[in-house]
């Protein structure tokens, strides 16, 4: 396979590609962060907060139950956001950059 | 052309071994099982059964005890469907083996897999039959805890979403050794990443394959070995002749089924609930058998007086967490494992390269996530269900570790319509199990031969100097011996303990897999030593700490235990009036605590221990850190010129999938 060189050097130096891996940076590892963070309030909330976890919010339901369902929610909601924000801004970068690359 | 023409004739003749060689272990134990259920009025591993549609029997059969209950597939209806699912993934894999003939077709799929396809393949790759049963039958014993267990397995995938599912697809081609030797040297890293994905696998092979032994031996009274020889068969049938496109859909096949069958147990719960979820929750609380089981609990655990719960306060207490999970830091351990380590699992890696782009690879996470989740959440009802209708005493009494809950729930939920529809709905059960087991396997079985063809054949023994067709006979000759190896562990493995298996393997992705995997896609000075130091002392601490860890078997321990029912049962005994004898079954328990205190009394762990050095049964919380740790020490002390120089093309390549490896290119 030929493949096609590219200057690999200009091209992690090109504002359009710091621009985006700026972006990317930040919101990667920041939402991460915060999805790990929230995971982990569950077992330690369930060890150290069995109070809080026993208060029942709907009829029997209560708020460890709820609080266990939040996650998956949580989860999901951010999986379809970052899809949002990838196809958006990620992506339209990136192809920006390319069609840059190949002029 | 003539050349061509072989491959194709071959690859017929293979299509036709593989189906012949494939549909055997469907007749043997067809054969093997109607023979004494026919004639025989009872086999040694279903004495319940003279007839394949004798169920009735069974209830006069148990024990005295009231909530004695028993669970027997109707074997016919569980066995044709099993043959169904044969025949169907039989075809499948008939028509992957035509299309494959490179060695990307046969690791990547040739690039081919939609974004959803790859989500539904990866939903089946991932949940095993131990989410699918185990799961629920935690939840059914030991409620909120078993539902919390169930987070950490889908958590586990915003780490693959956000970290290393985009940038994977773009920097790698067939297998984990590729991500890692981009800008390193590449023989050393290959050969250590093979390994690492080699003993990852056959961690969690071993674990499925006994788990599947057992759980056909339970189910349909196939004897362990022929189970054991049956699934090996199919799975290396699959991965040999249909290598990734089978595997696939496989997959696919089995996460539809298993959707399938946890959506119409869902339905059936609820409707018992009428639909209202309130009516469903206070039930669980108002069970008087729910809220027995939860006394019963709470005073195995030792508590006392006003901690010892009754009523509906027991009812409620099963809604609360601390039945089941009661070490916090094991759980945050465990946690860690399952967040880092889902992500640097080979057989999950791997579904990366068999799509075309970055966003397939983006979109297939989503729609896994989607579909696990899903399934996690509906197994809250199973599992809550289980708990209502067939009470935890039943579960207990045909496994003390609930695992048959789902499938006692189905036949009973189905009986209350008819009952035959029961004994079709518990086939259908098992039979989704049964496709839970050959999926997982399979995809592990390619994950491991990859490593080894891939890797350590064509890029650490041949230089990379080997066409099309050599790559693919070797892979296809390291997935039939990884496979025979699979069959062998699995089958020496009978007796062993392997609970702890699945954790260690999530453990030692988590440990030695993703440091260095994150660590060369997002460090500069990520280098060969990192990637040496970090995998090694990731597996390393972690393999070491489980085995000094309370998982193994400490025959002190079980010693100790045999010593405190001897002198209960003595003591019983001096109280007796002269002449009187202890009941049988007290005698019985004493002639085997006597036994095993004899055995055990002098003995110690594999490792020579008398008690644990480690106090956690999932070693992540200190591996996972010493992992990070080793590889960036590593590179610190070793630096490389070339590996900082070629960051920005590693970097570059991953963030924009420029340059990147067209798995389709042939």
């Amino acid at each position: 396979m030929a493949e096609k060189q590219y200057d690999w050097k200009a091209i992690a130096k090109n504002p359009k590609f710091l621009d985006l891996h700026h972006k990317k940076t930040t919101f990667l590892f920041g939402w991460w962060i915060f999805s790990t963070a929230y995971y982990f309030l569950l077992p330690i909330g369930a060890a150290y907060a069995p109070g809080l976890f026993k208060i029942k919010i709907i009829g029997v339901i209560n708020f460890g139950y709820v609080f266990a369902l939040s996650q998956f929610f949580v989860s999901w909601a951010l999986a379809l956001y970052y899809a949002h924000v990838a196809n958006k801004d990620f992506d339209r970068l990136t192809k920006e950059l390319i069609n840059e690359l190949h002029l | 052309m003539t050349f061509k023409n072989i491959i194709i004739a071959a690859s017929l003749v293979l299509t036709v071994a593989a189906a012949a060689f494939a549909k055997e272990p469907k007749q043997a134990p067809a054969a093997t099982d109607a023979a004494p259920a026919a004639t025989a009025p009872a086999s040694v591993t279903a004495p319940a059964m003279t007839a394949p549609d004798a169920t009735a029997p069974a209830p006069a059969a148990a024990a005295p005890l009231a909530k004695k209950k028993v669970l027997k597939a109707n074997k016919v209806v569980t066995l044709s469907m099993f043959a169904v699912i044969i025949g169907i993934t039989l075809c499948v894999v008939v028509w992957a083996a035509r299309q494959t003939k490179t060695a990307a077709d046969f690791y990547a799929a040739g690039g081919g897999i939609t974004g959803t396809q790859n989500g539904w393949a990866i939903a089946g790759d991932y949940m095993s039959a131990a989410s699918f049963l185990g799961i629920s039958g935690l939840i059914s014993l030991y409620g909120y805890d078993g539902f919390m267990y169930s987070v950490g397995w889908l958590v586990a995938y915003i780490t693959v979403l956000l970290i290393v599912a985009e940038p994977c697809r773009n920097a790698g081609k067939y297998t984990l050794g590729d991500i890692l030797s981009f800008r390193t040297d590449p023989k050393p890293v290959r050969a250590l990443a093979a390994i690492s994905t080699v003993a990852v696998s056959t961690f969690y092979l071993t674990a499925q394959m006994v788990g599947a032994g057992k759980l056909m031996a339970l189910l349909v009274g196939v004897p362990y070995k022929t189970a054991i020889i049956g699934v090996g068969i199919l799975m290396v049938g699959y991965v040999v002749f249909g290598g990734m496109t089978a595997t696939t859909w496989v997959q696919i096949i089995k996460a539809g089924l298993l959707m399938s069958g946890a959506a119409l147990l869902s339905v059936l719960v609820l409707a018992k609930a009428g639909f209202n979820p309130i009516h469903f929750f206070d039930t669980i609380v108002n069970s008087p058998d729910i809220q027995d089981h939860v006394t019963k609990l709470l005073i195995k655990d030792g508590k006392t007086g006003a901690d010892i719960l009754t009523g509906a306060d027991a009812g409620q207490r099963f809604l609360e967490p601390g039945l089941f999970l009661k070490d916090p830091l094991d759980q945050i351990s465990l946690g860690m494992a399952l967040v880092l380590g889902t992500a640097g699992m080979p057989h999950i890696l791997m579904r990366f390269f068999t799509v075309p782009t970055a966003q397939a690879a983006r979109k297939s996470v989503i729609i896994a996530m989607f579909i696990i989740g899903t399934f996690y959440v509906l197994t809250t009802l199973l599992g809550f269900g289980a708990a209502i209708n067939v009470t935890p005493q039943g579960i207990i009494s045909v496994d003390p570790g609930g695992n048959m809950a789902t499938l006692m729930l189905a036949q009973q939920l189905g009986a209350d319509i008819a009952p035959i529809i029961g004994d079709l709905f518990l086939a259908f059960l098992c039979s989704v199990a049964f496709a839970t087991i050959l999926a997982v396997v399979s995809g592990l079985v390619l994950a491991a031969s990859a490593a080894i063809a891939h890797d350590i054949y064509v890029n650490v023994i041949k230089d990379g100097h080997a066409d099309q067709h050599e790559q693919v006979m070797a892979a296809r000759i390291t997935s039939m011996v990884v496979g025979a190896v699979g069959i062998t562990i699995g089958l020496l493995a009978e007796n062993a303990n392997v609970a702890h298996l699945v954790a260690l393997a999530f453990a030692v992705a988590a440990s030695g897999n993703l440091p260095v995997v994150v660590l060369s896609l997002f460090w500069r000075k990520f280098n060969t030593a990192g990637v040496i130091s970090g995998l090694l002392v990731g597996t390393i601490a972690s393999i070491g700490l489980v085995m000094v860890s309370p998982n193994m078997t400490y025959p002190k321990k079980v010693a100790a235990g045999a010593r405190n029912v001897i002198s209960v049962m003595e003591n019983k005994q001096s109280e007796l009036a002269p002449g009187a004898a202890l009941t049988e079954k007290d005698q019985k328990s004493l002639d085997k605590a006597r036994a095993d205190y004899e055995k055990n009394k002098d003995g110690t762990s594999i490792m020579g221990l008398d008690k644990p050095l480690f106090g956690l049964k999932n070693p992540g919380i200190i591996s996972i850190p010493l992992g990070f740790i080793a590889a960036i020490l590593g590179c610190l002390m070793f630096p490389n010129k070339r590996s900082e120089d070629m960051f920005d093309e590693v970097y570059v390549r991953q963030n924009t999938g420029l340059g990147m490896a067209k798995a389709i290119d042939h």
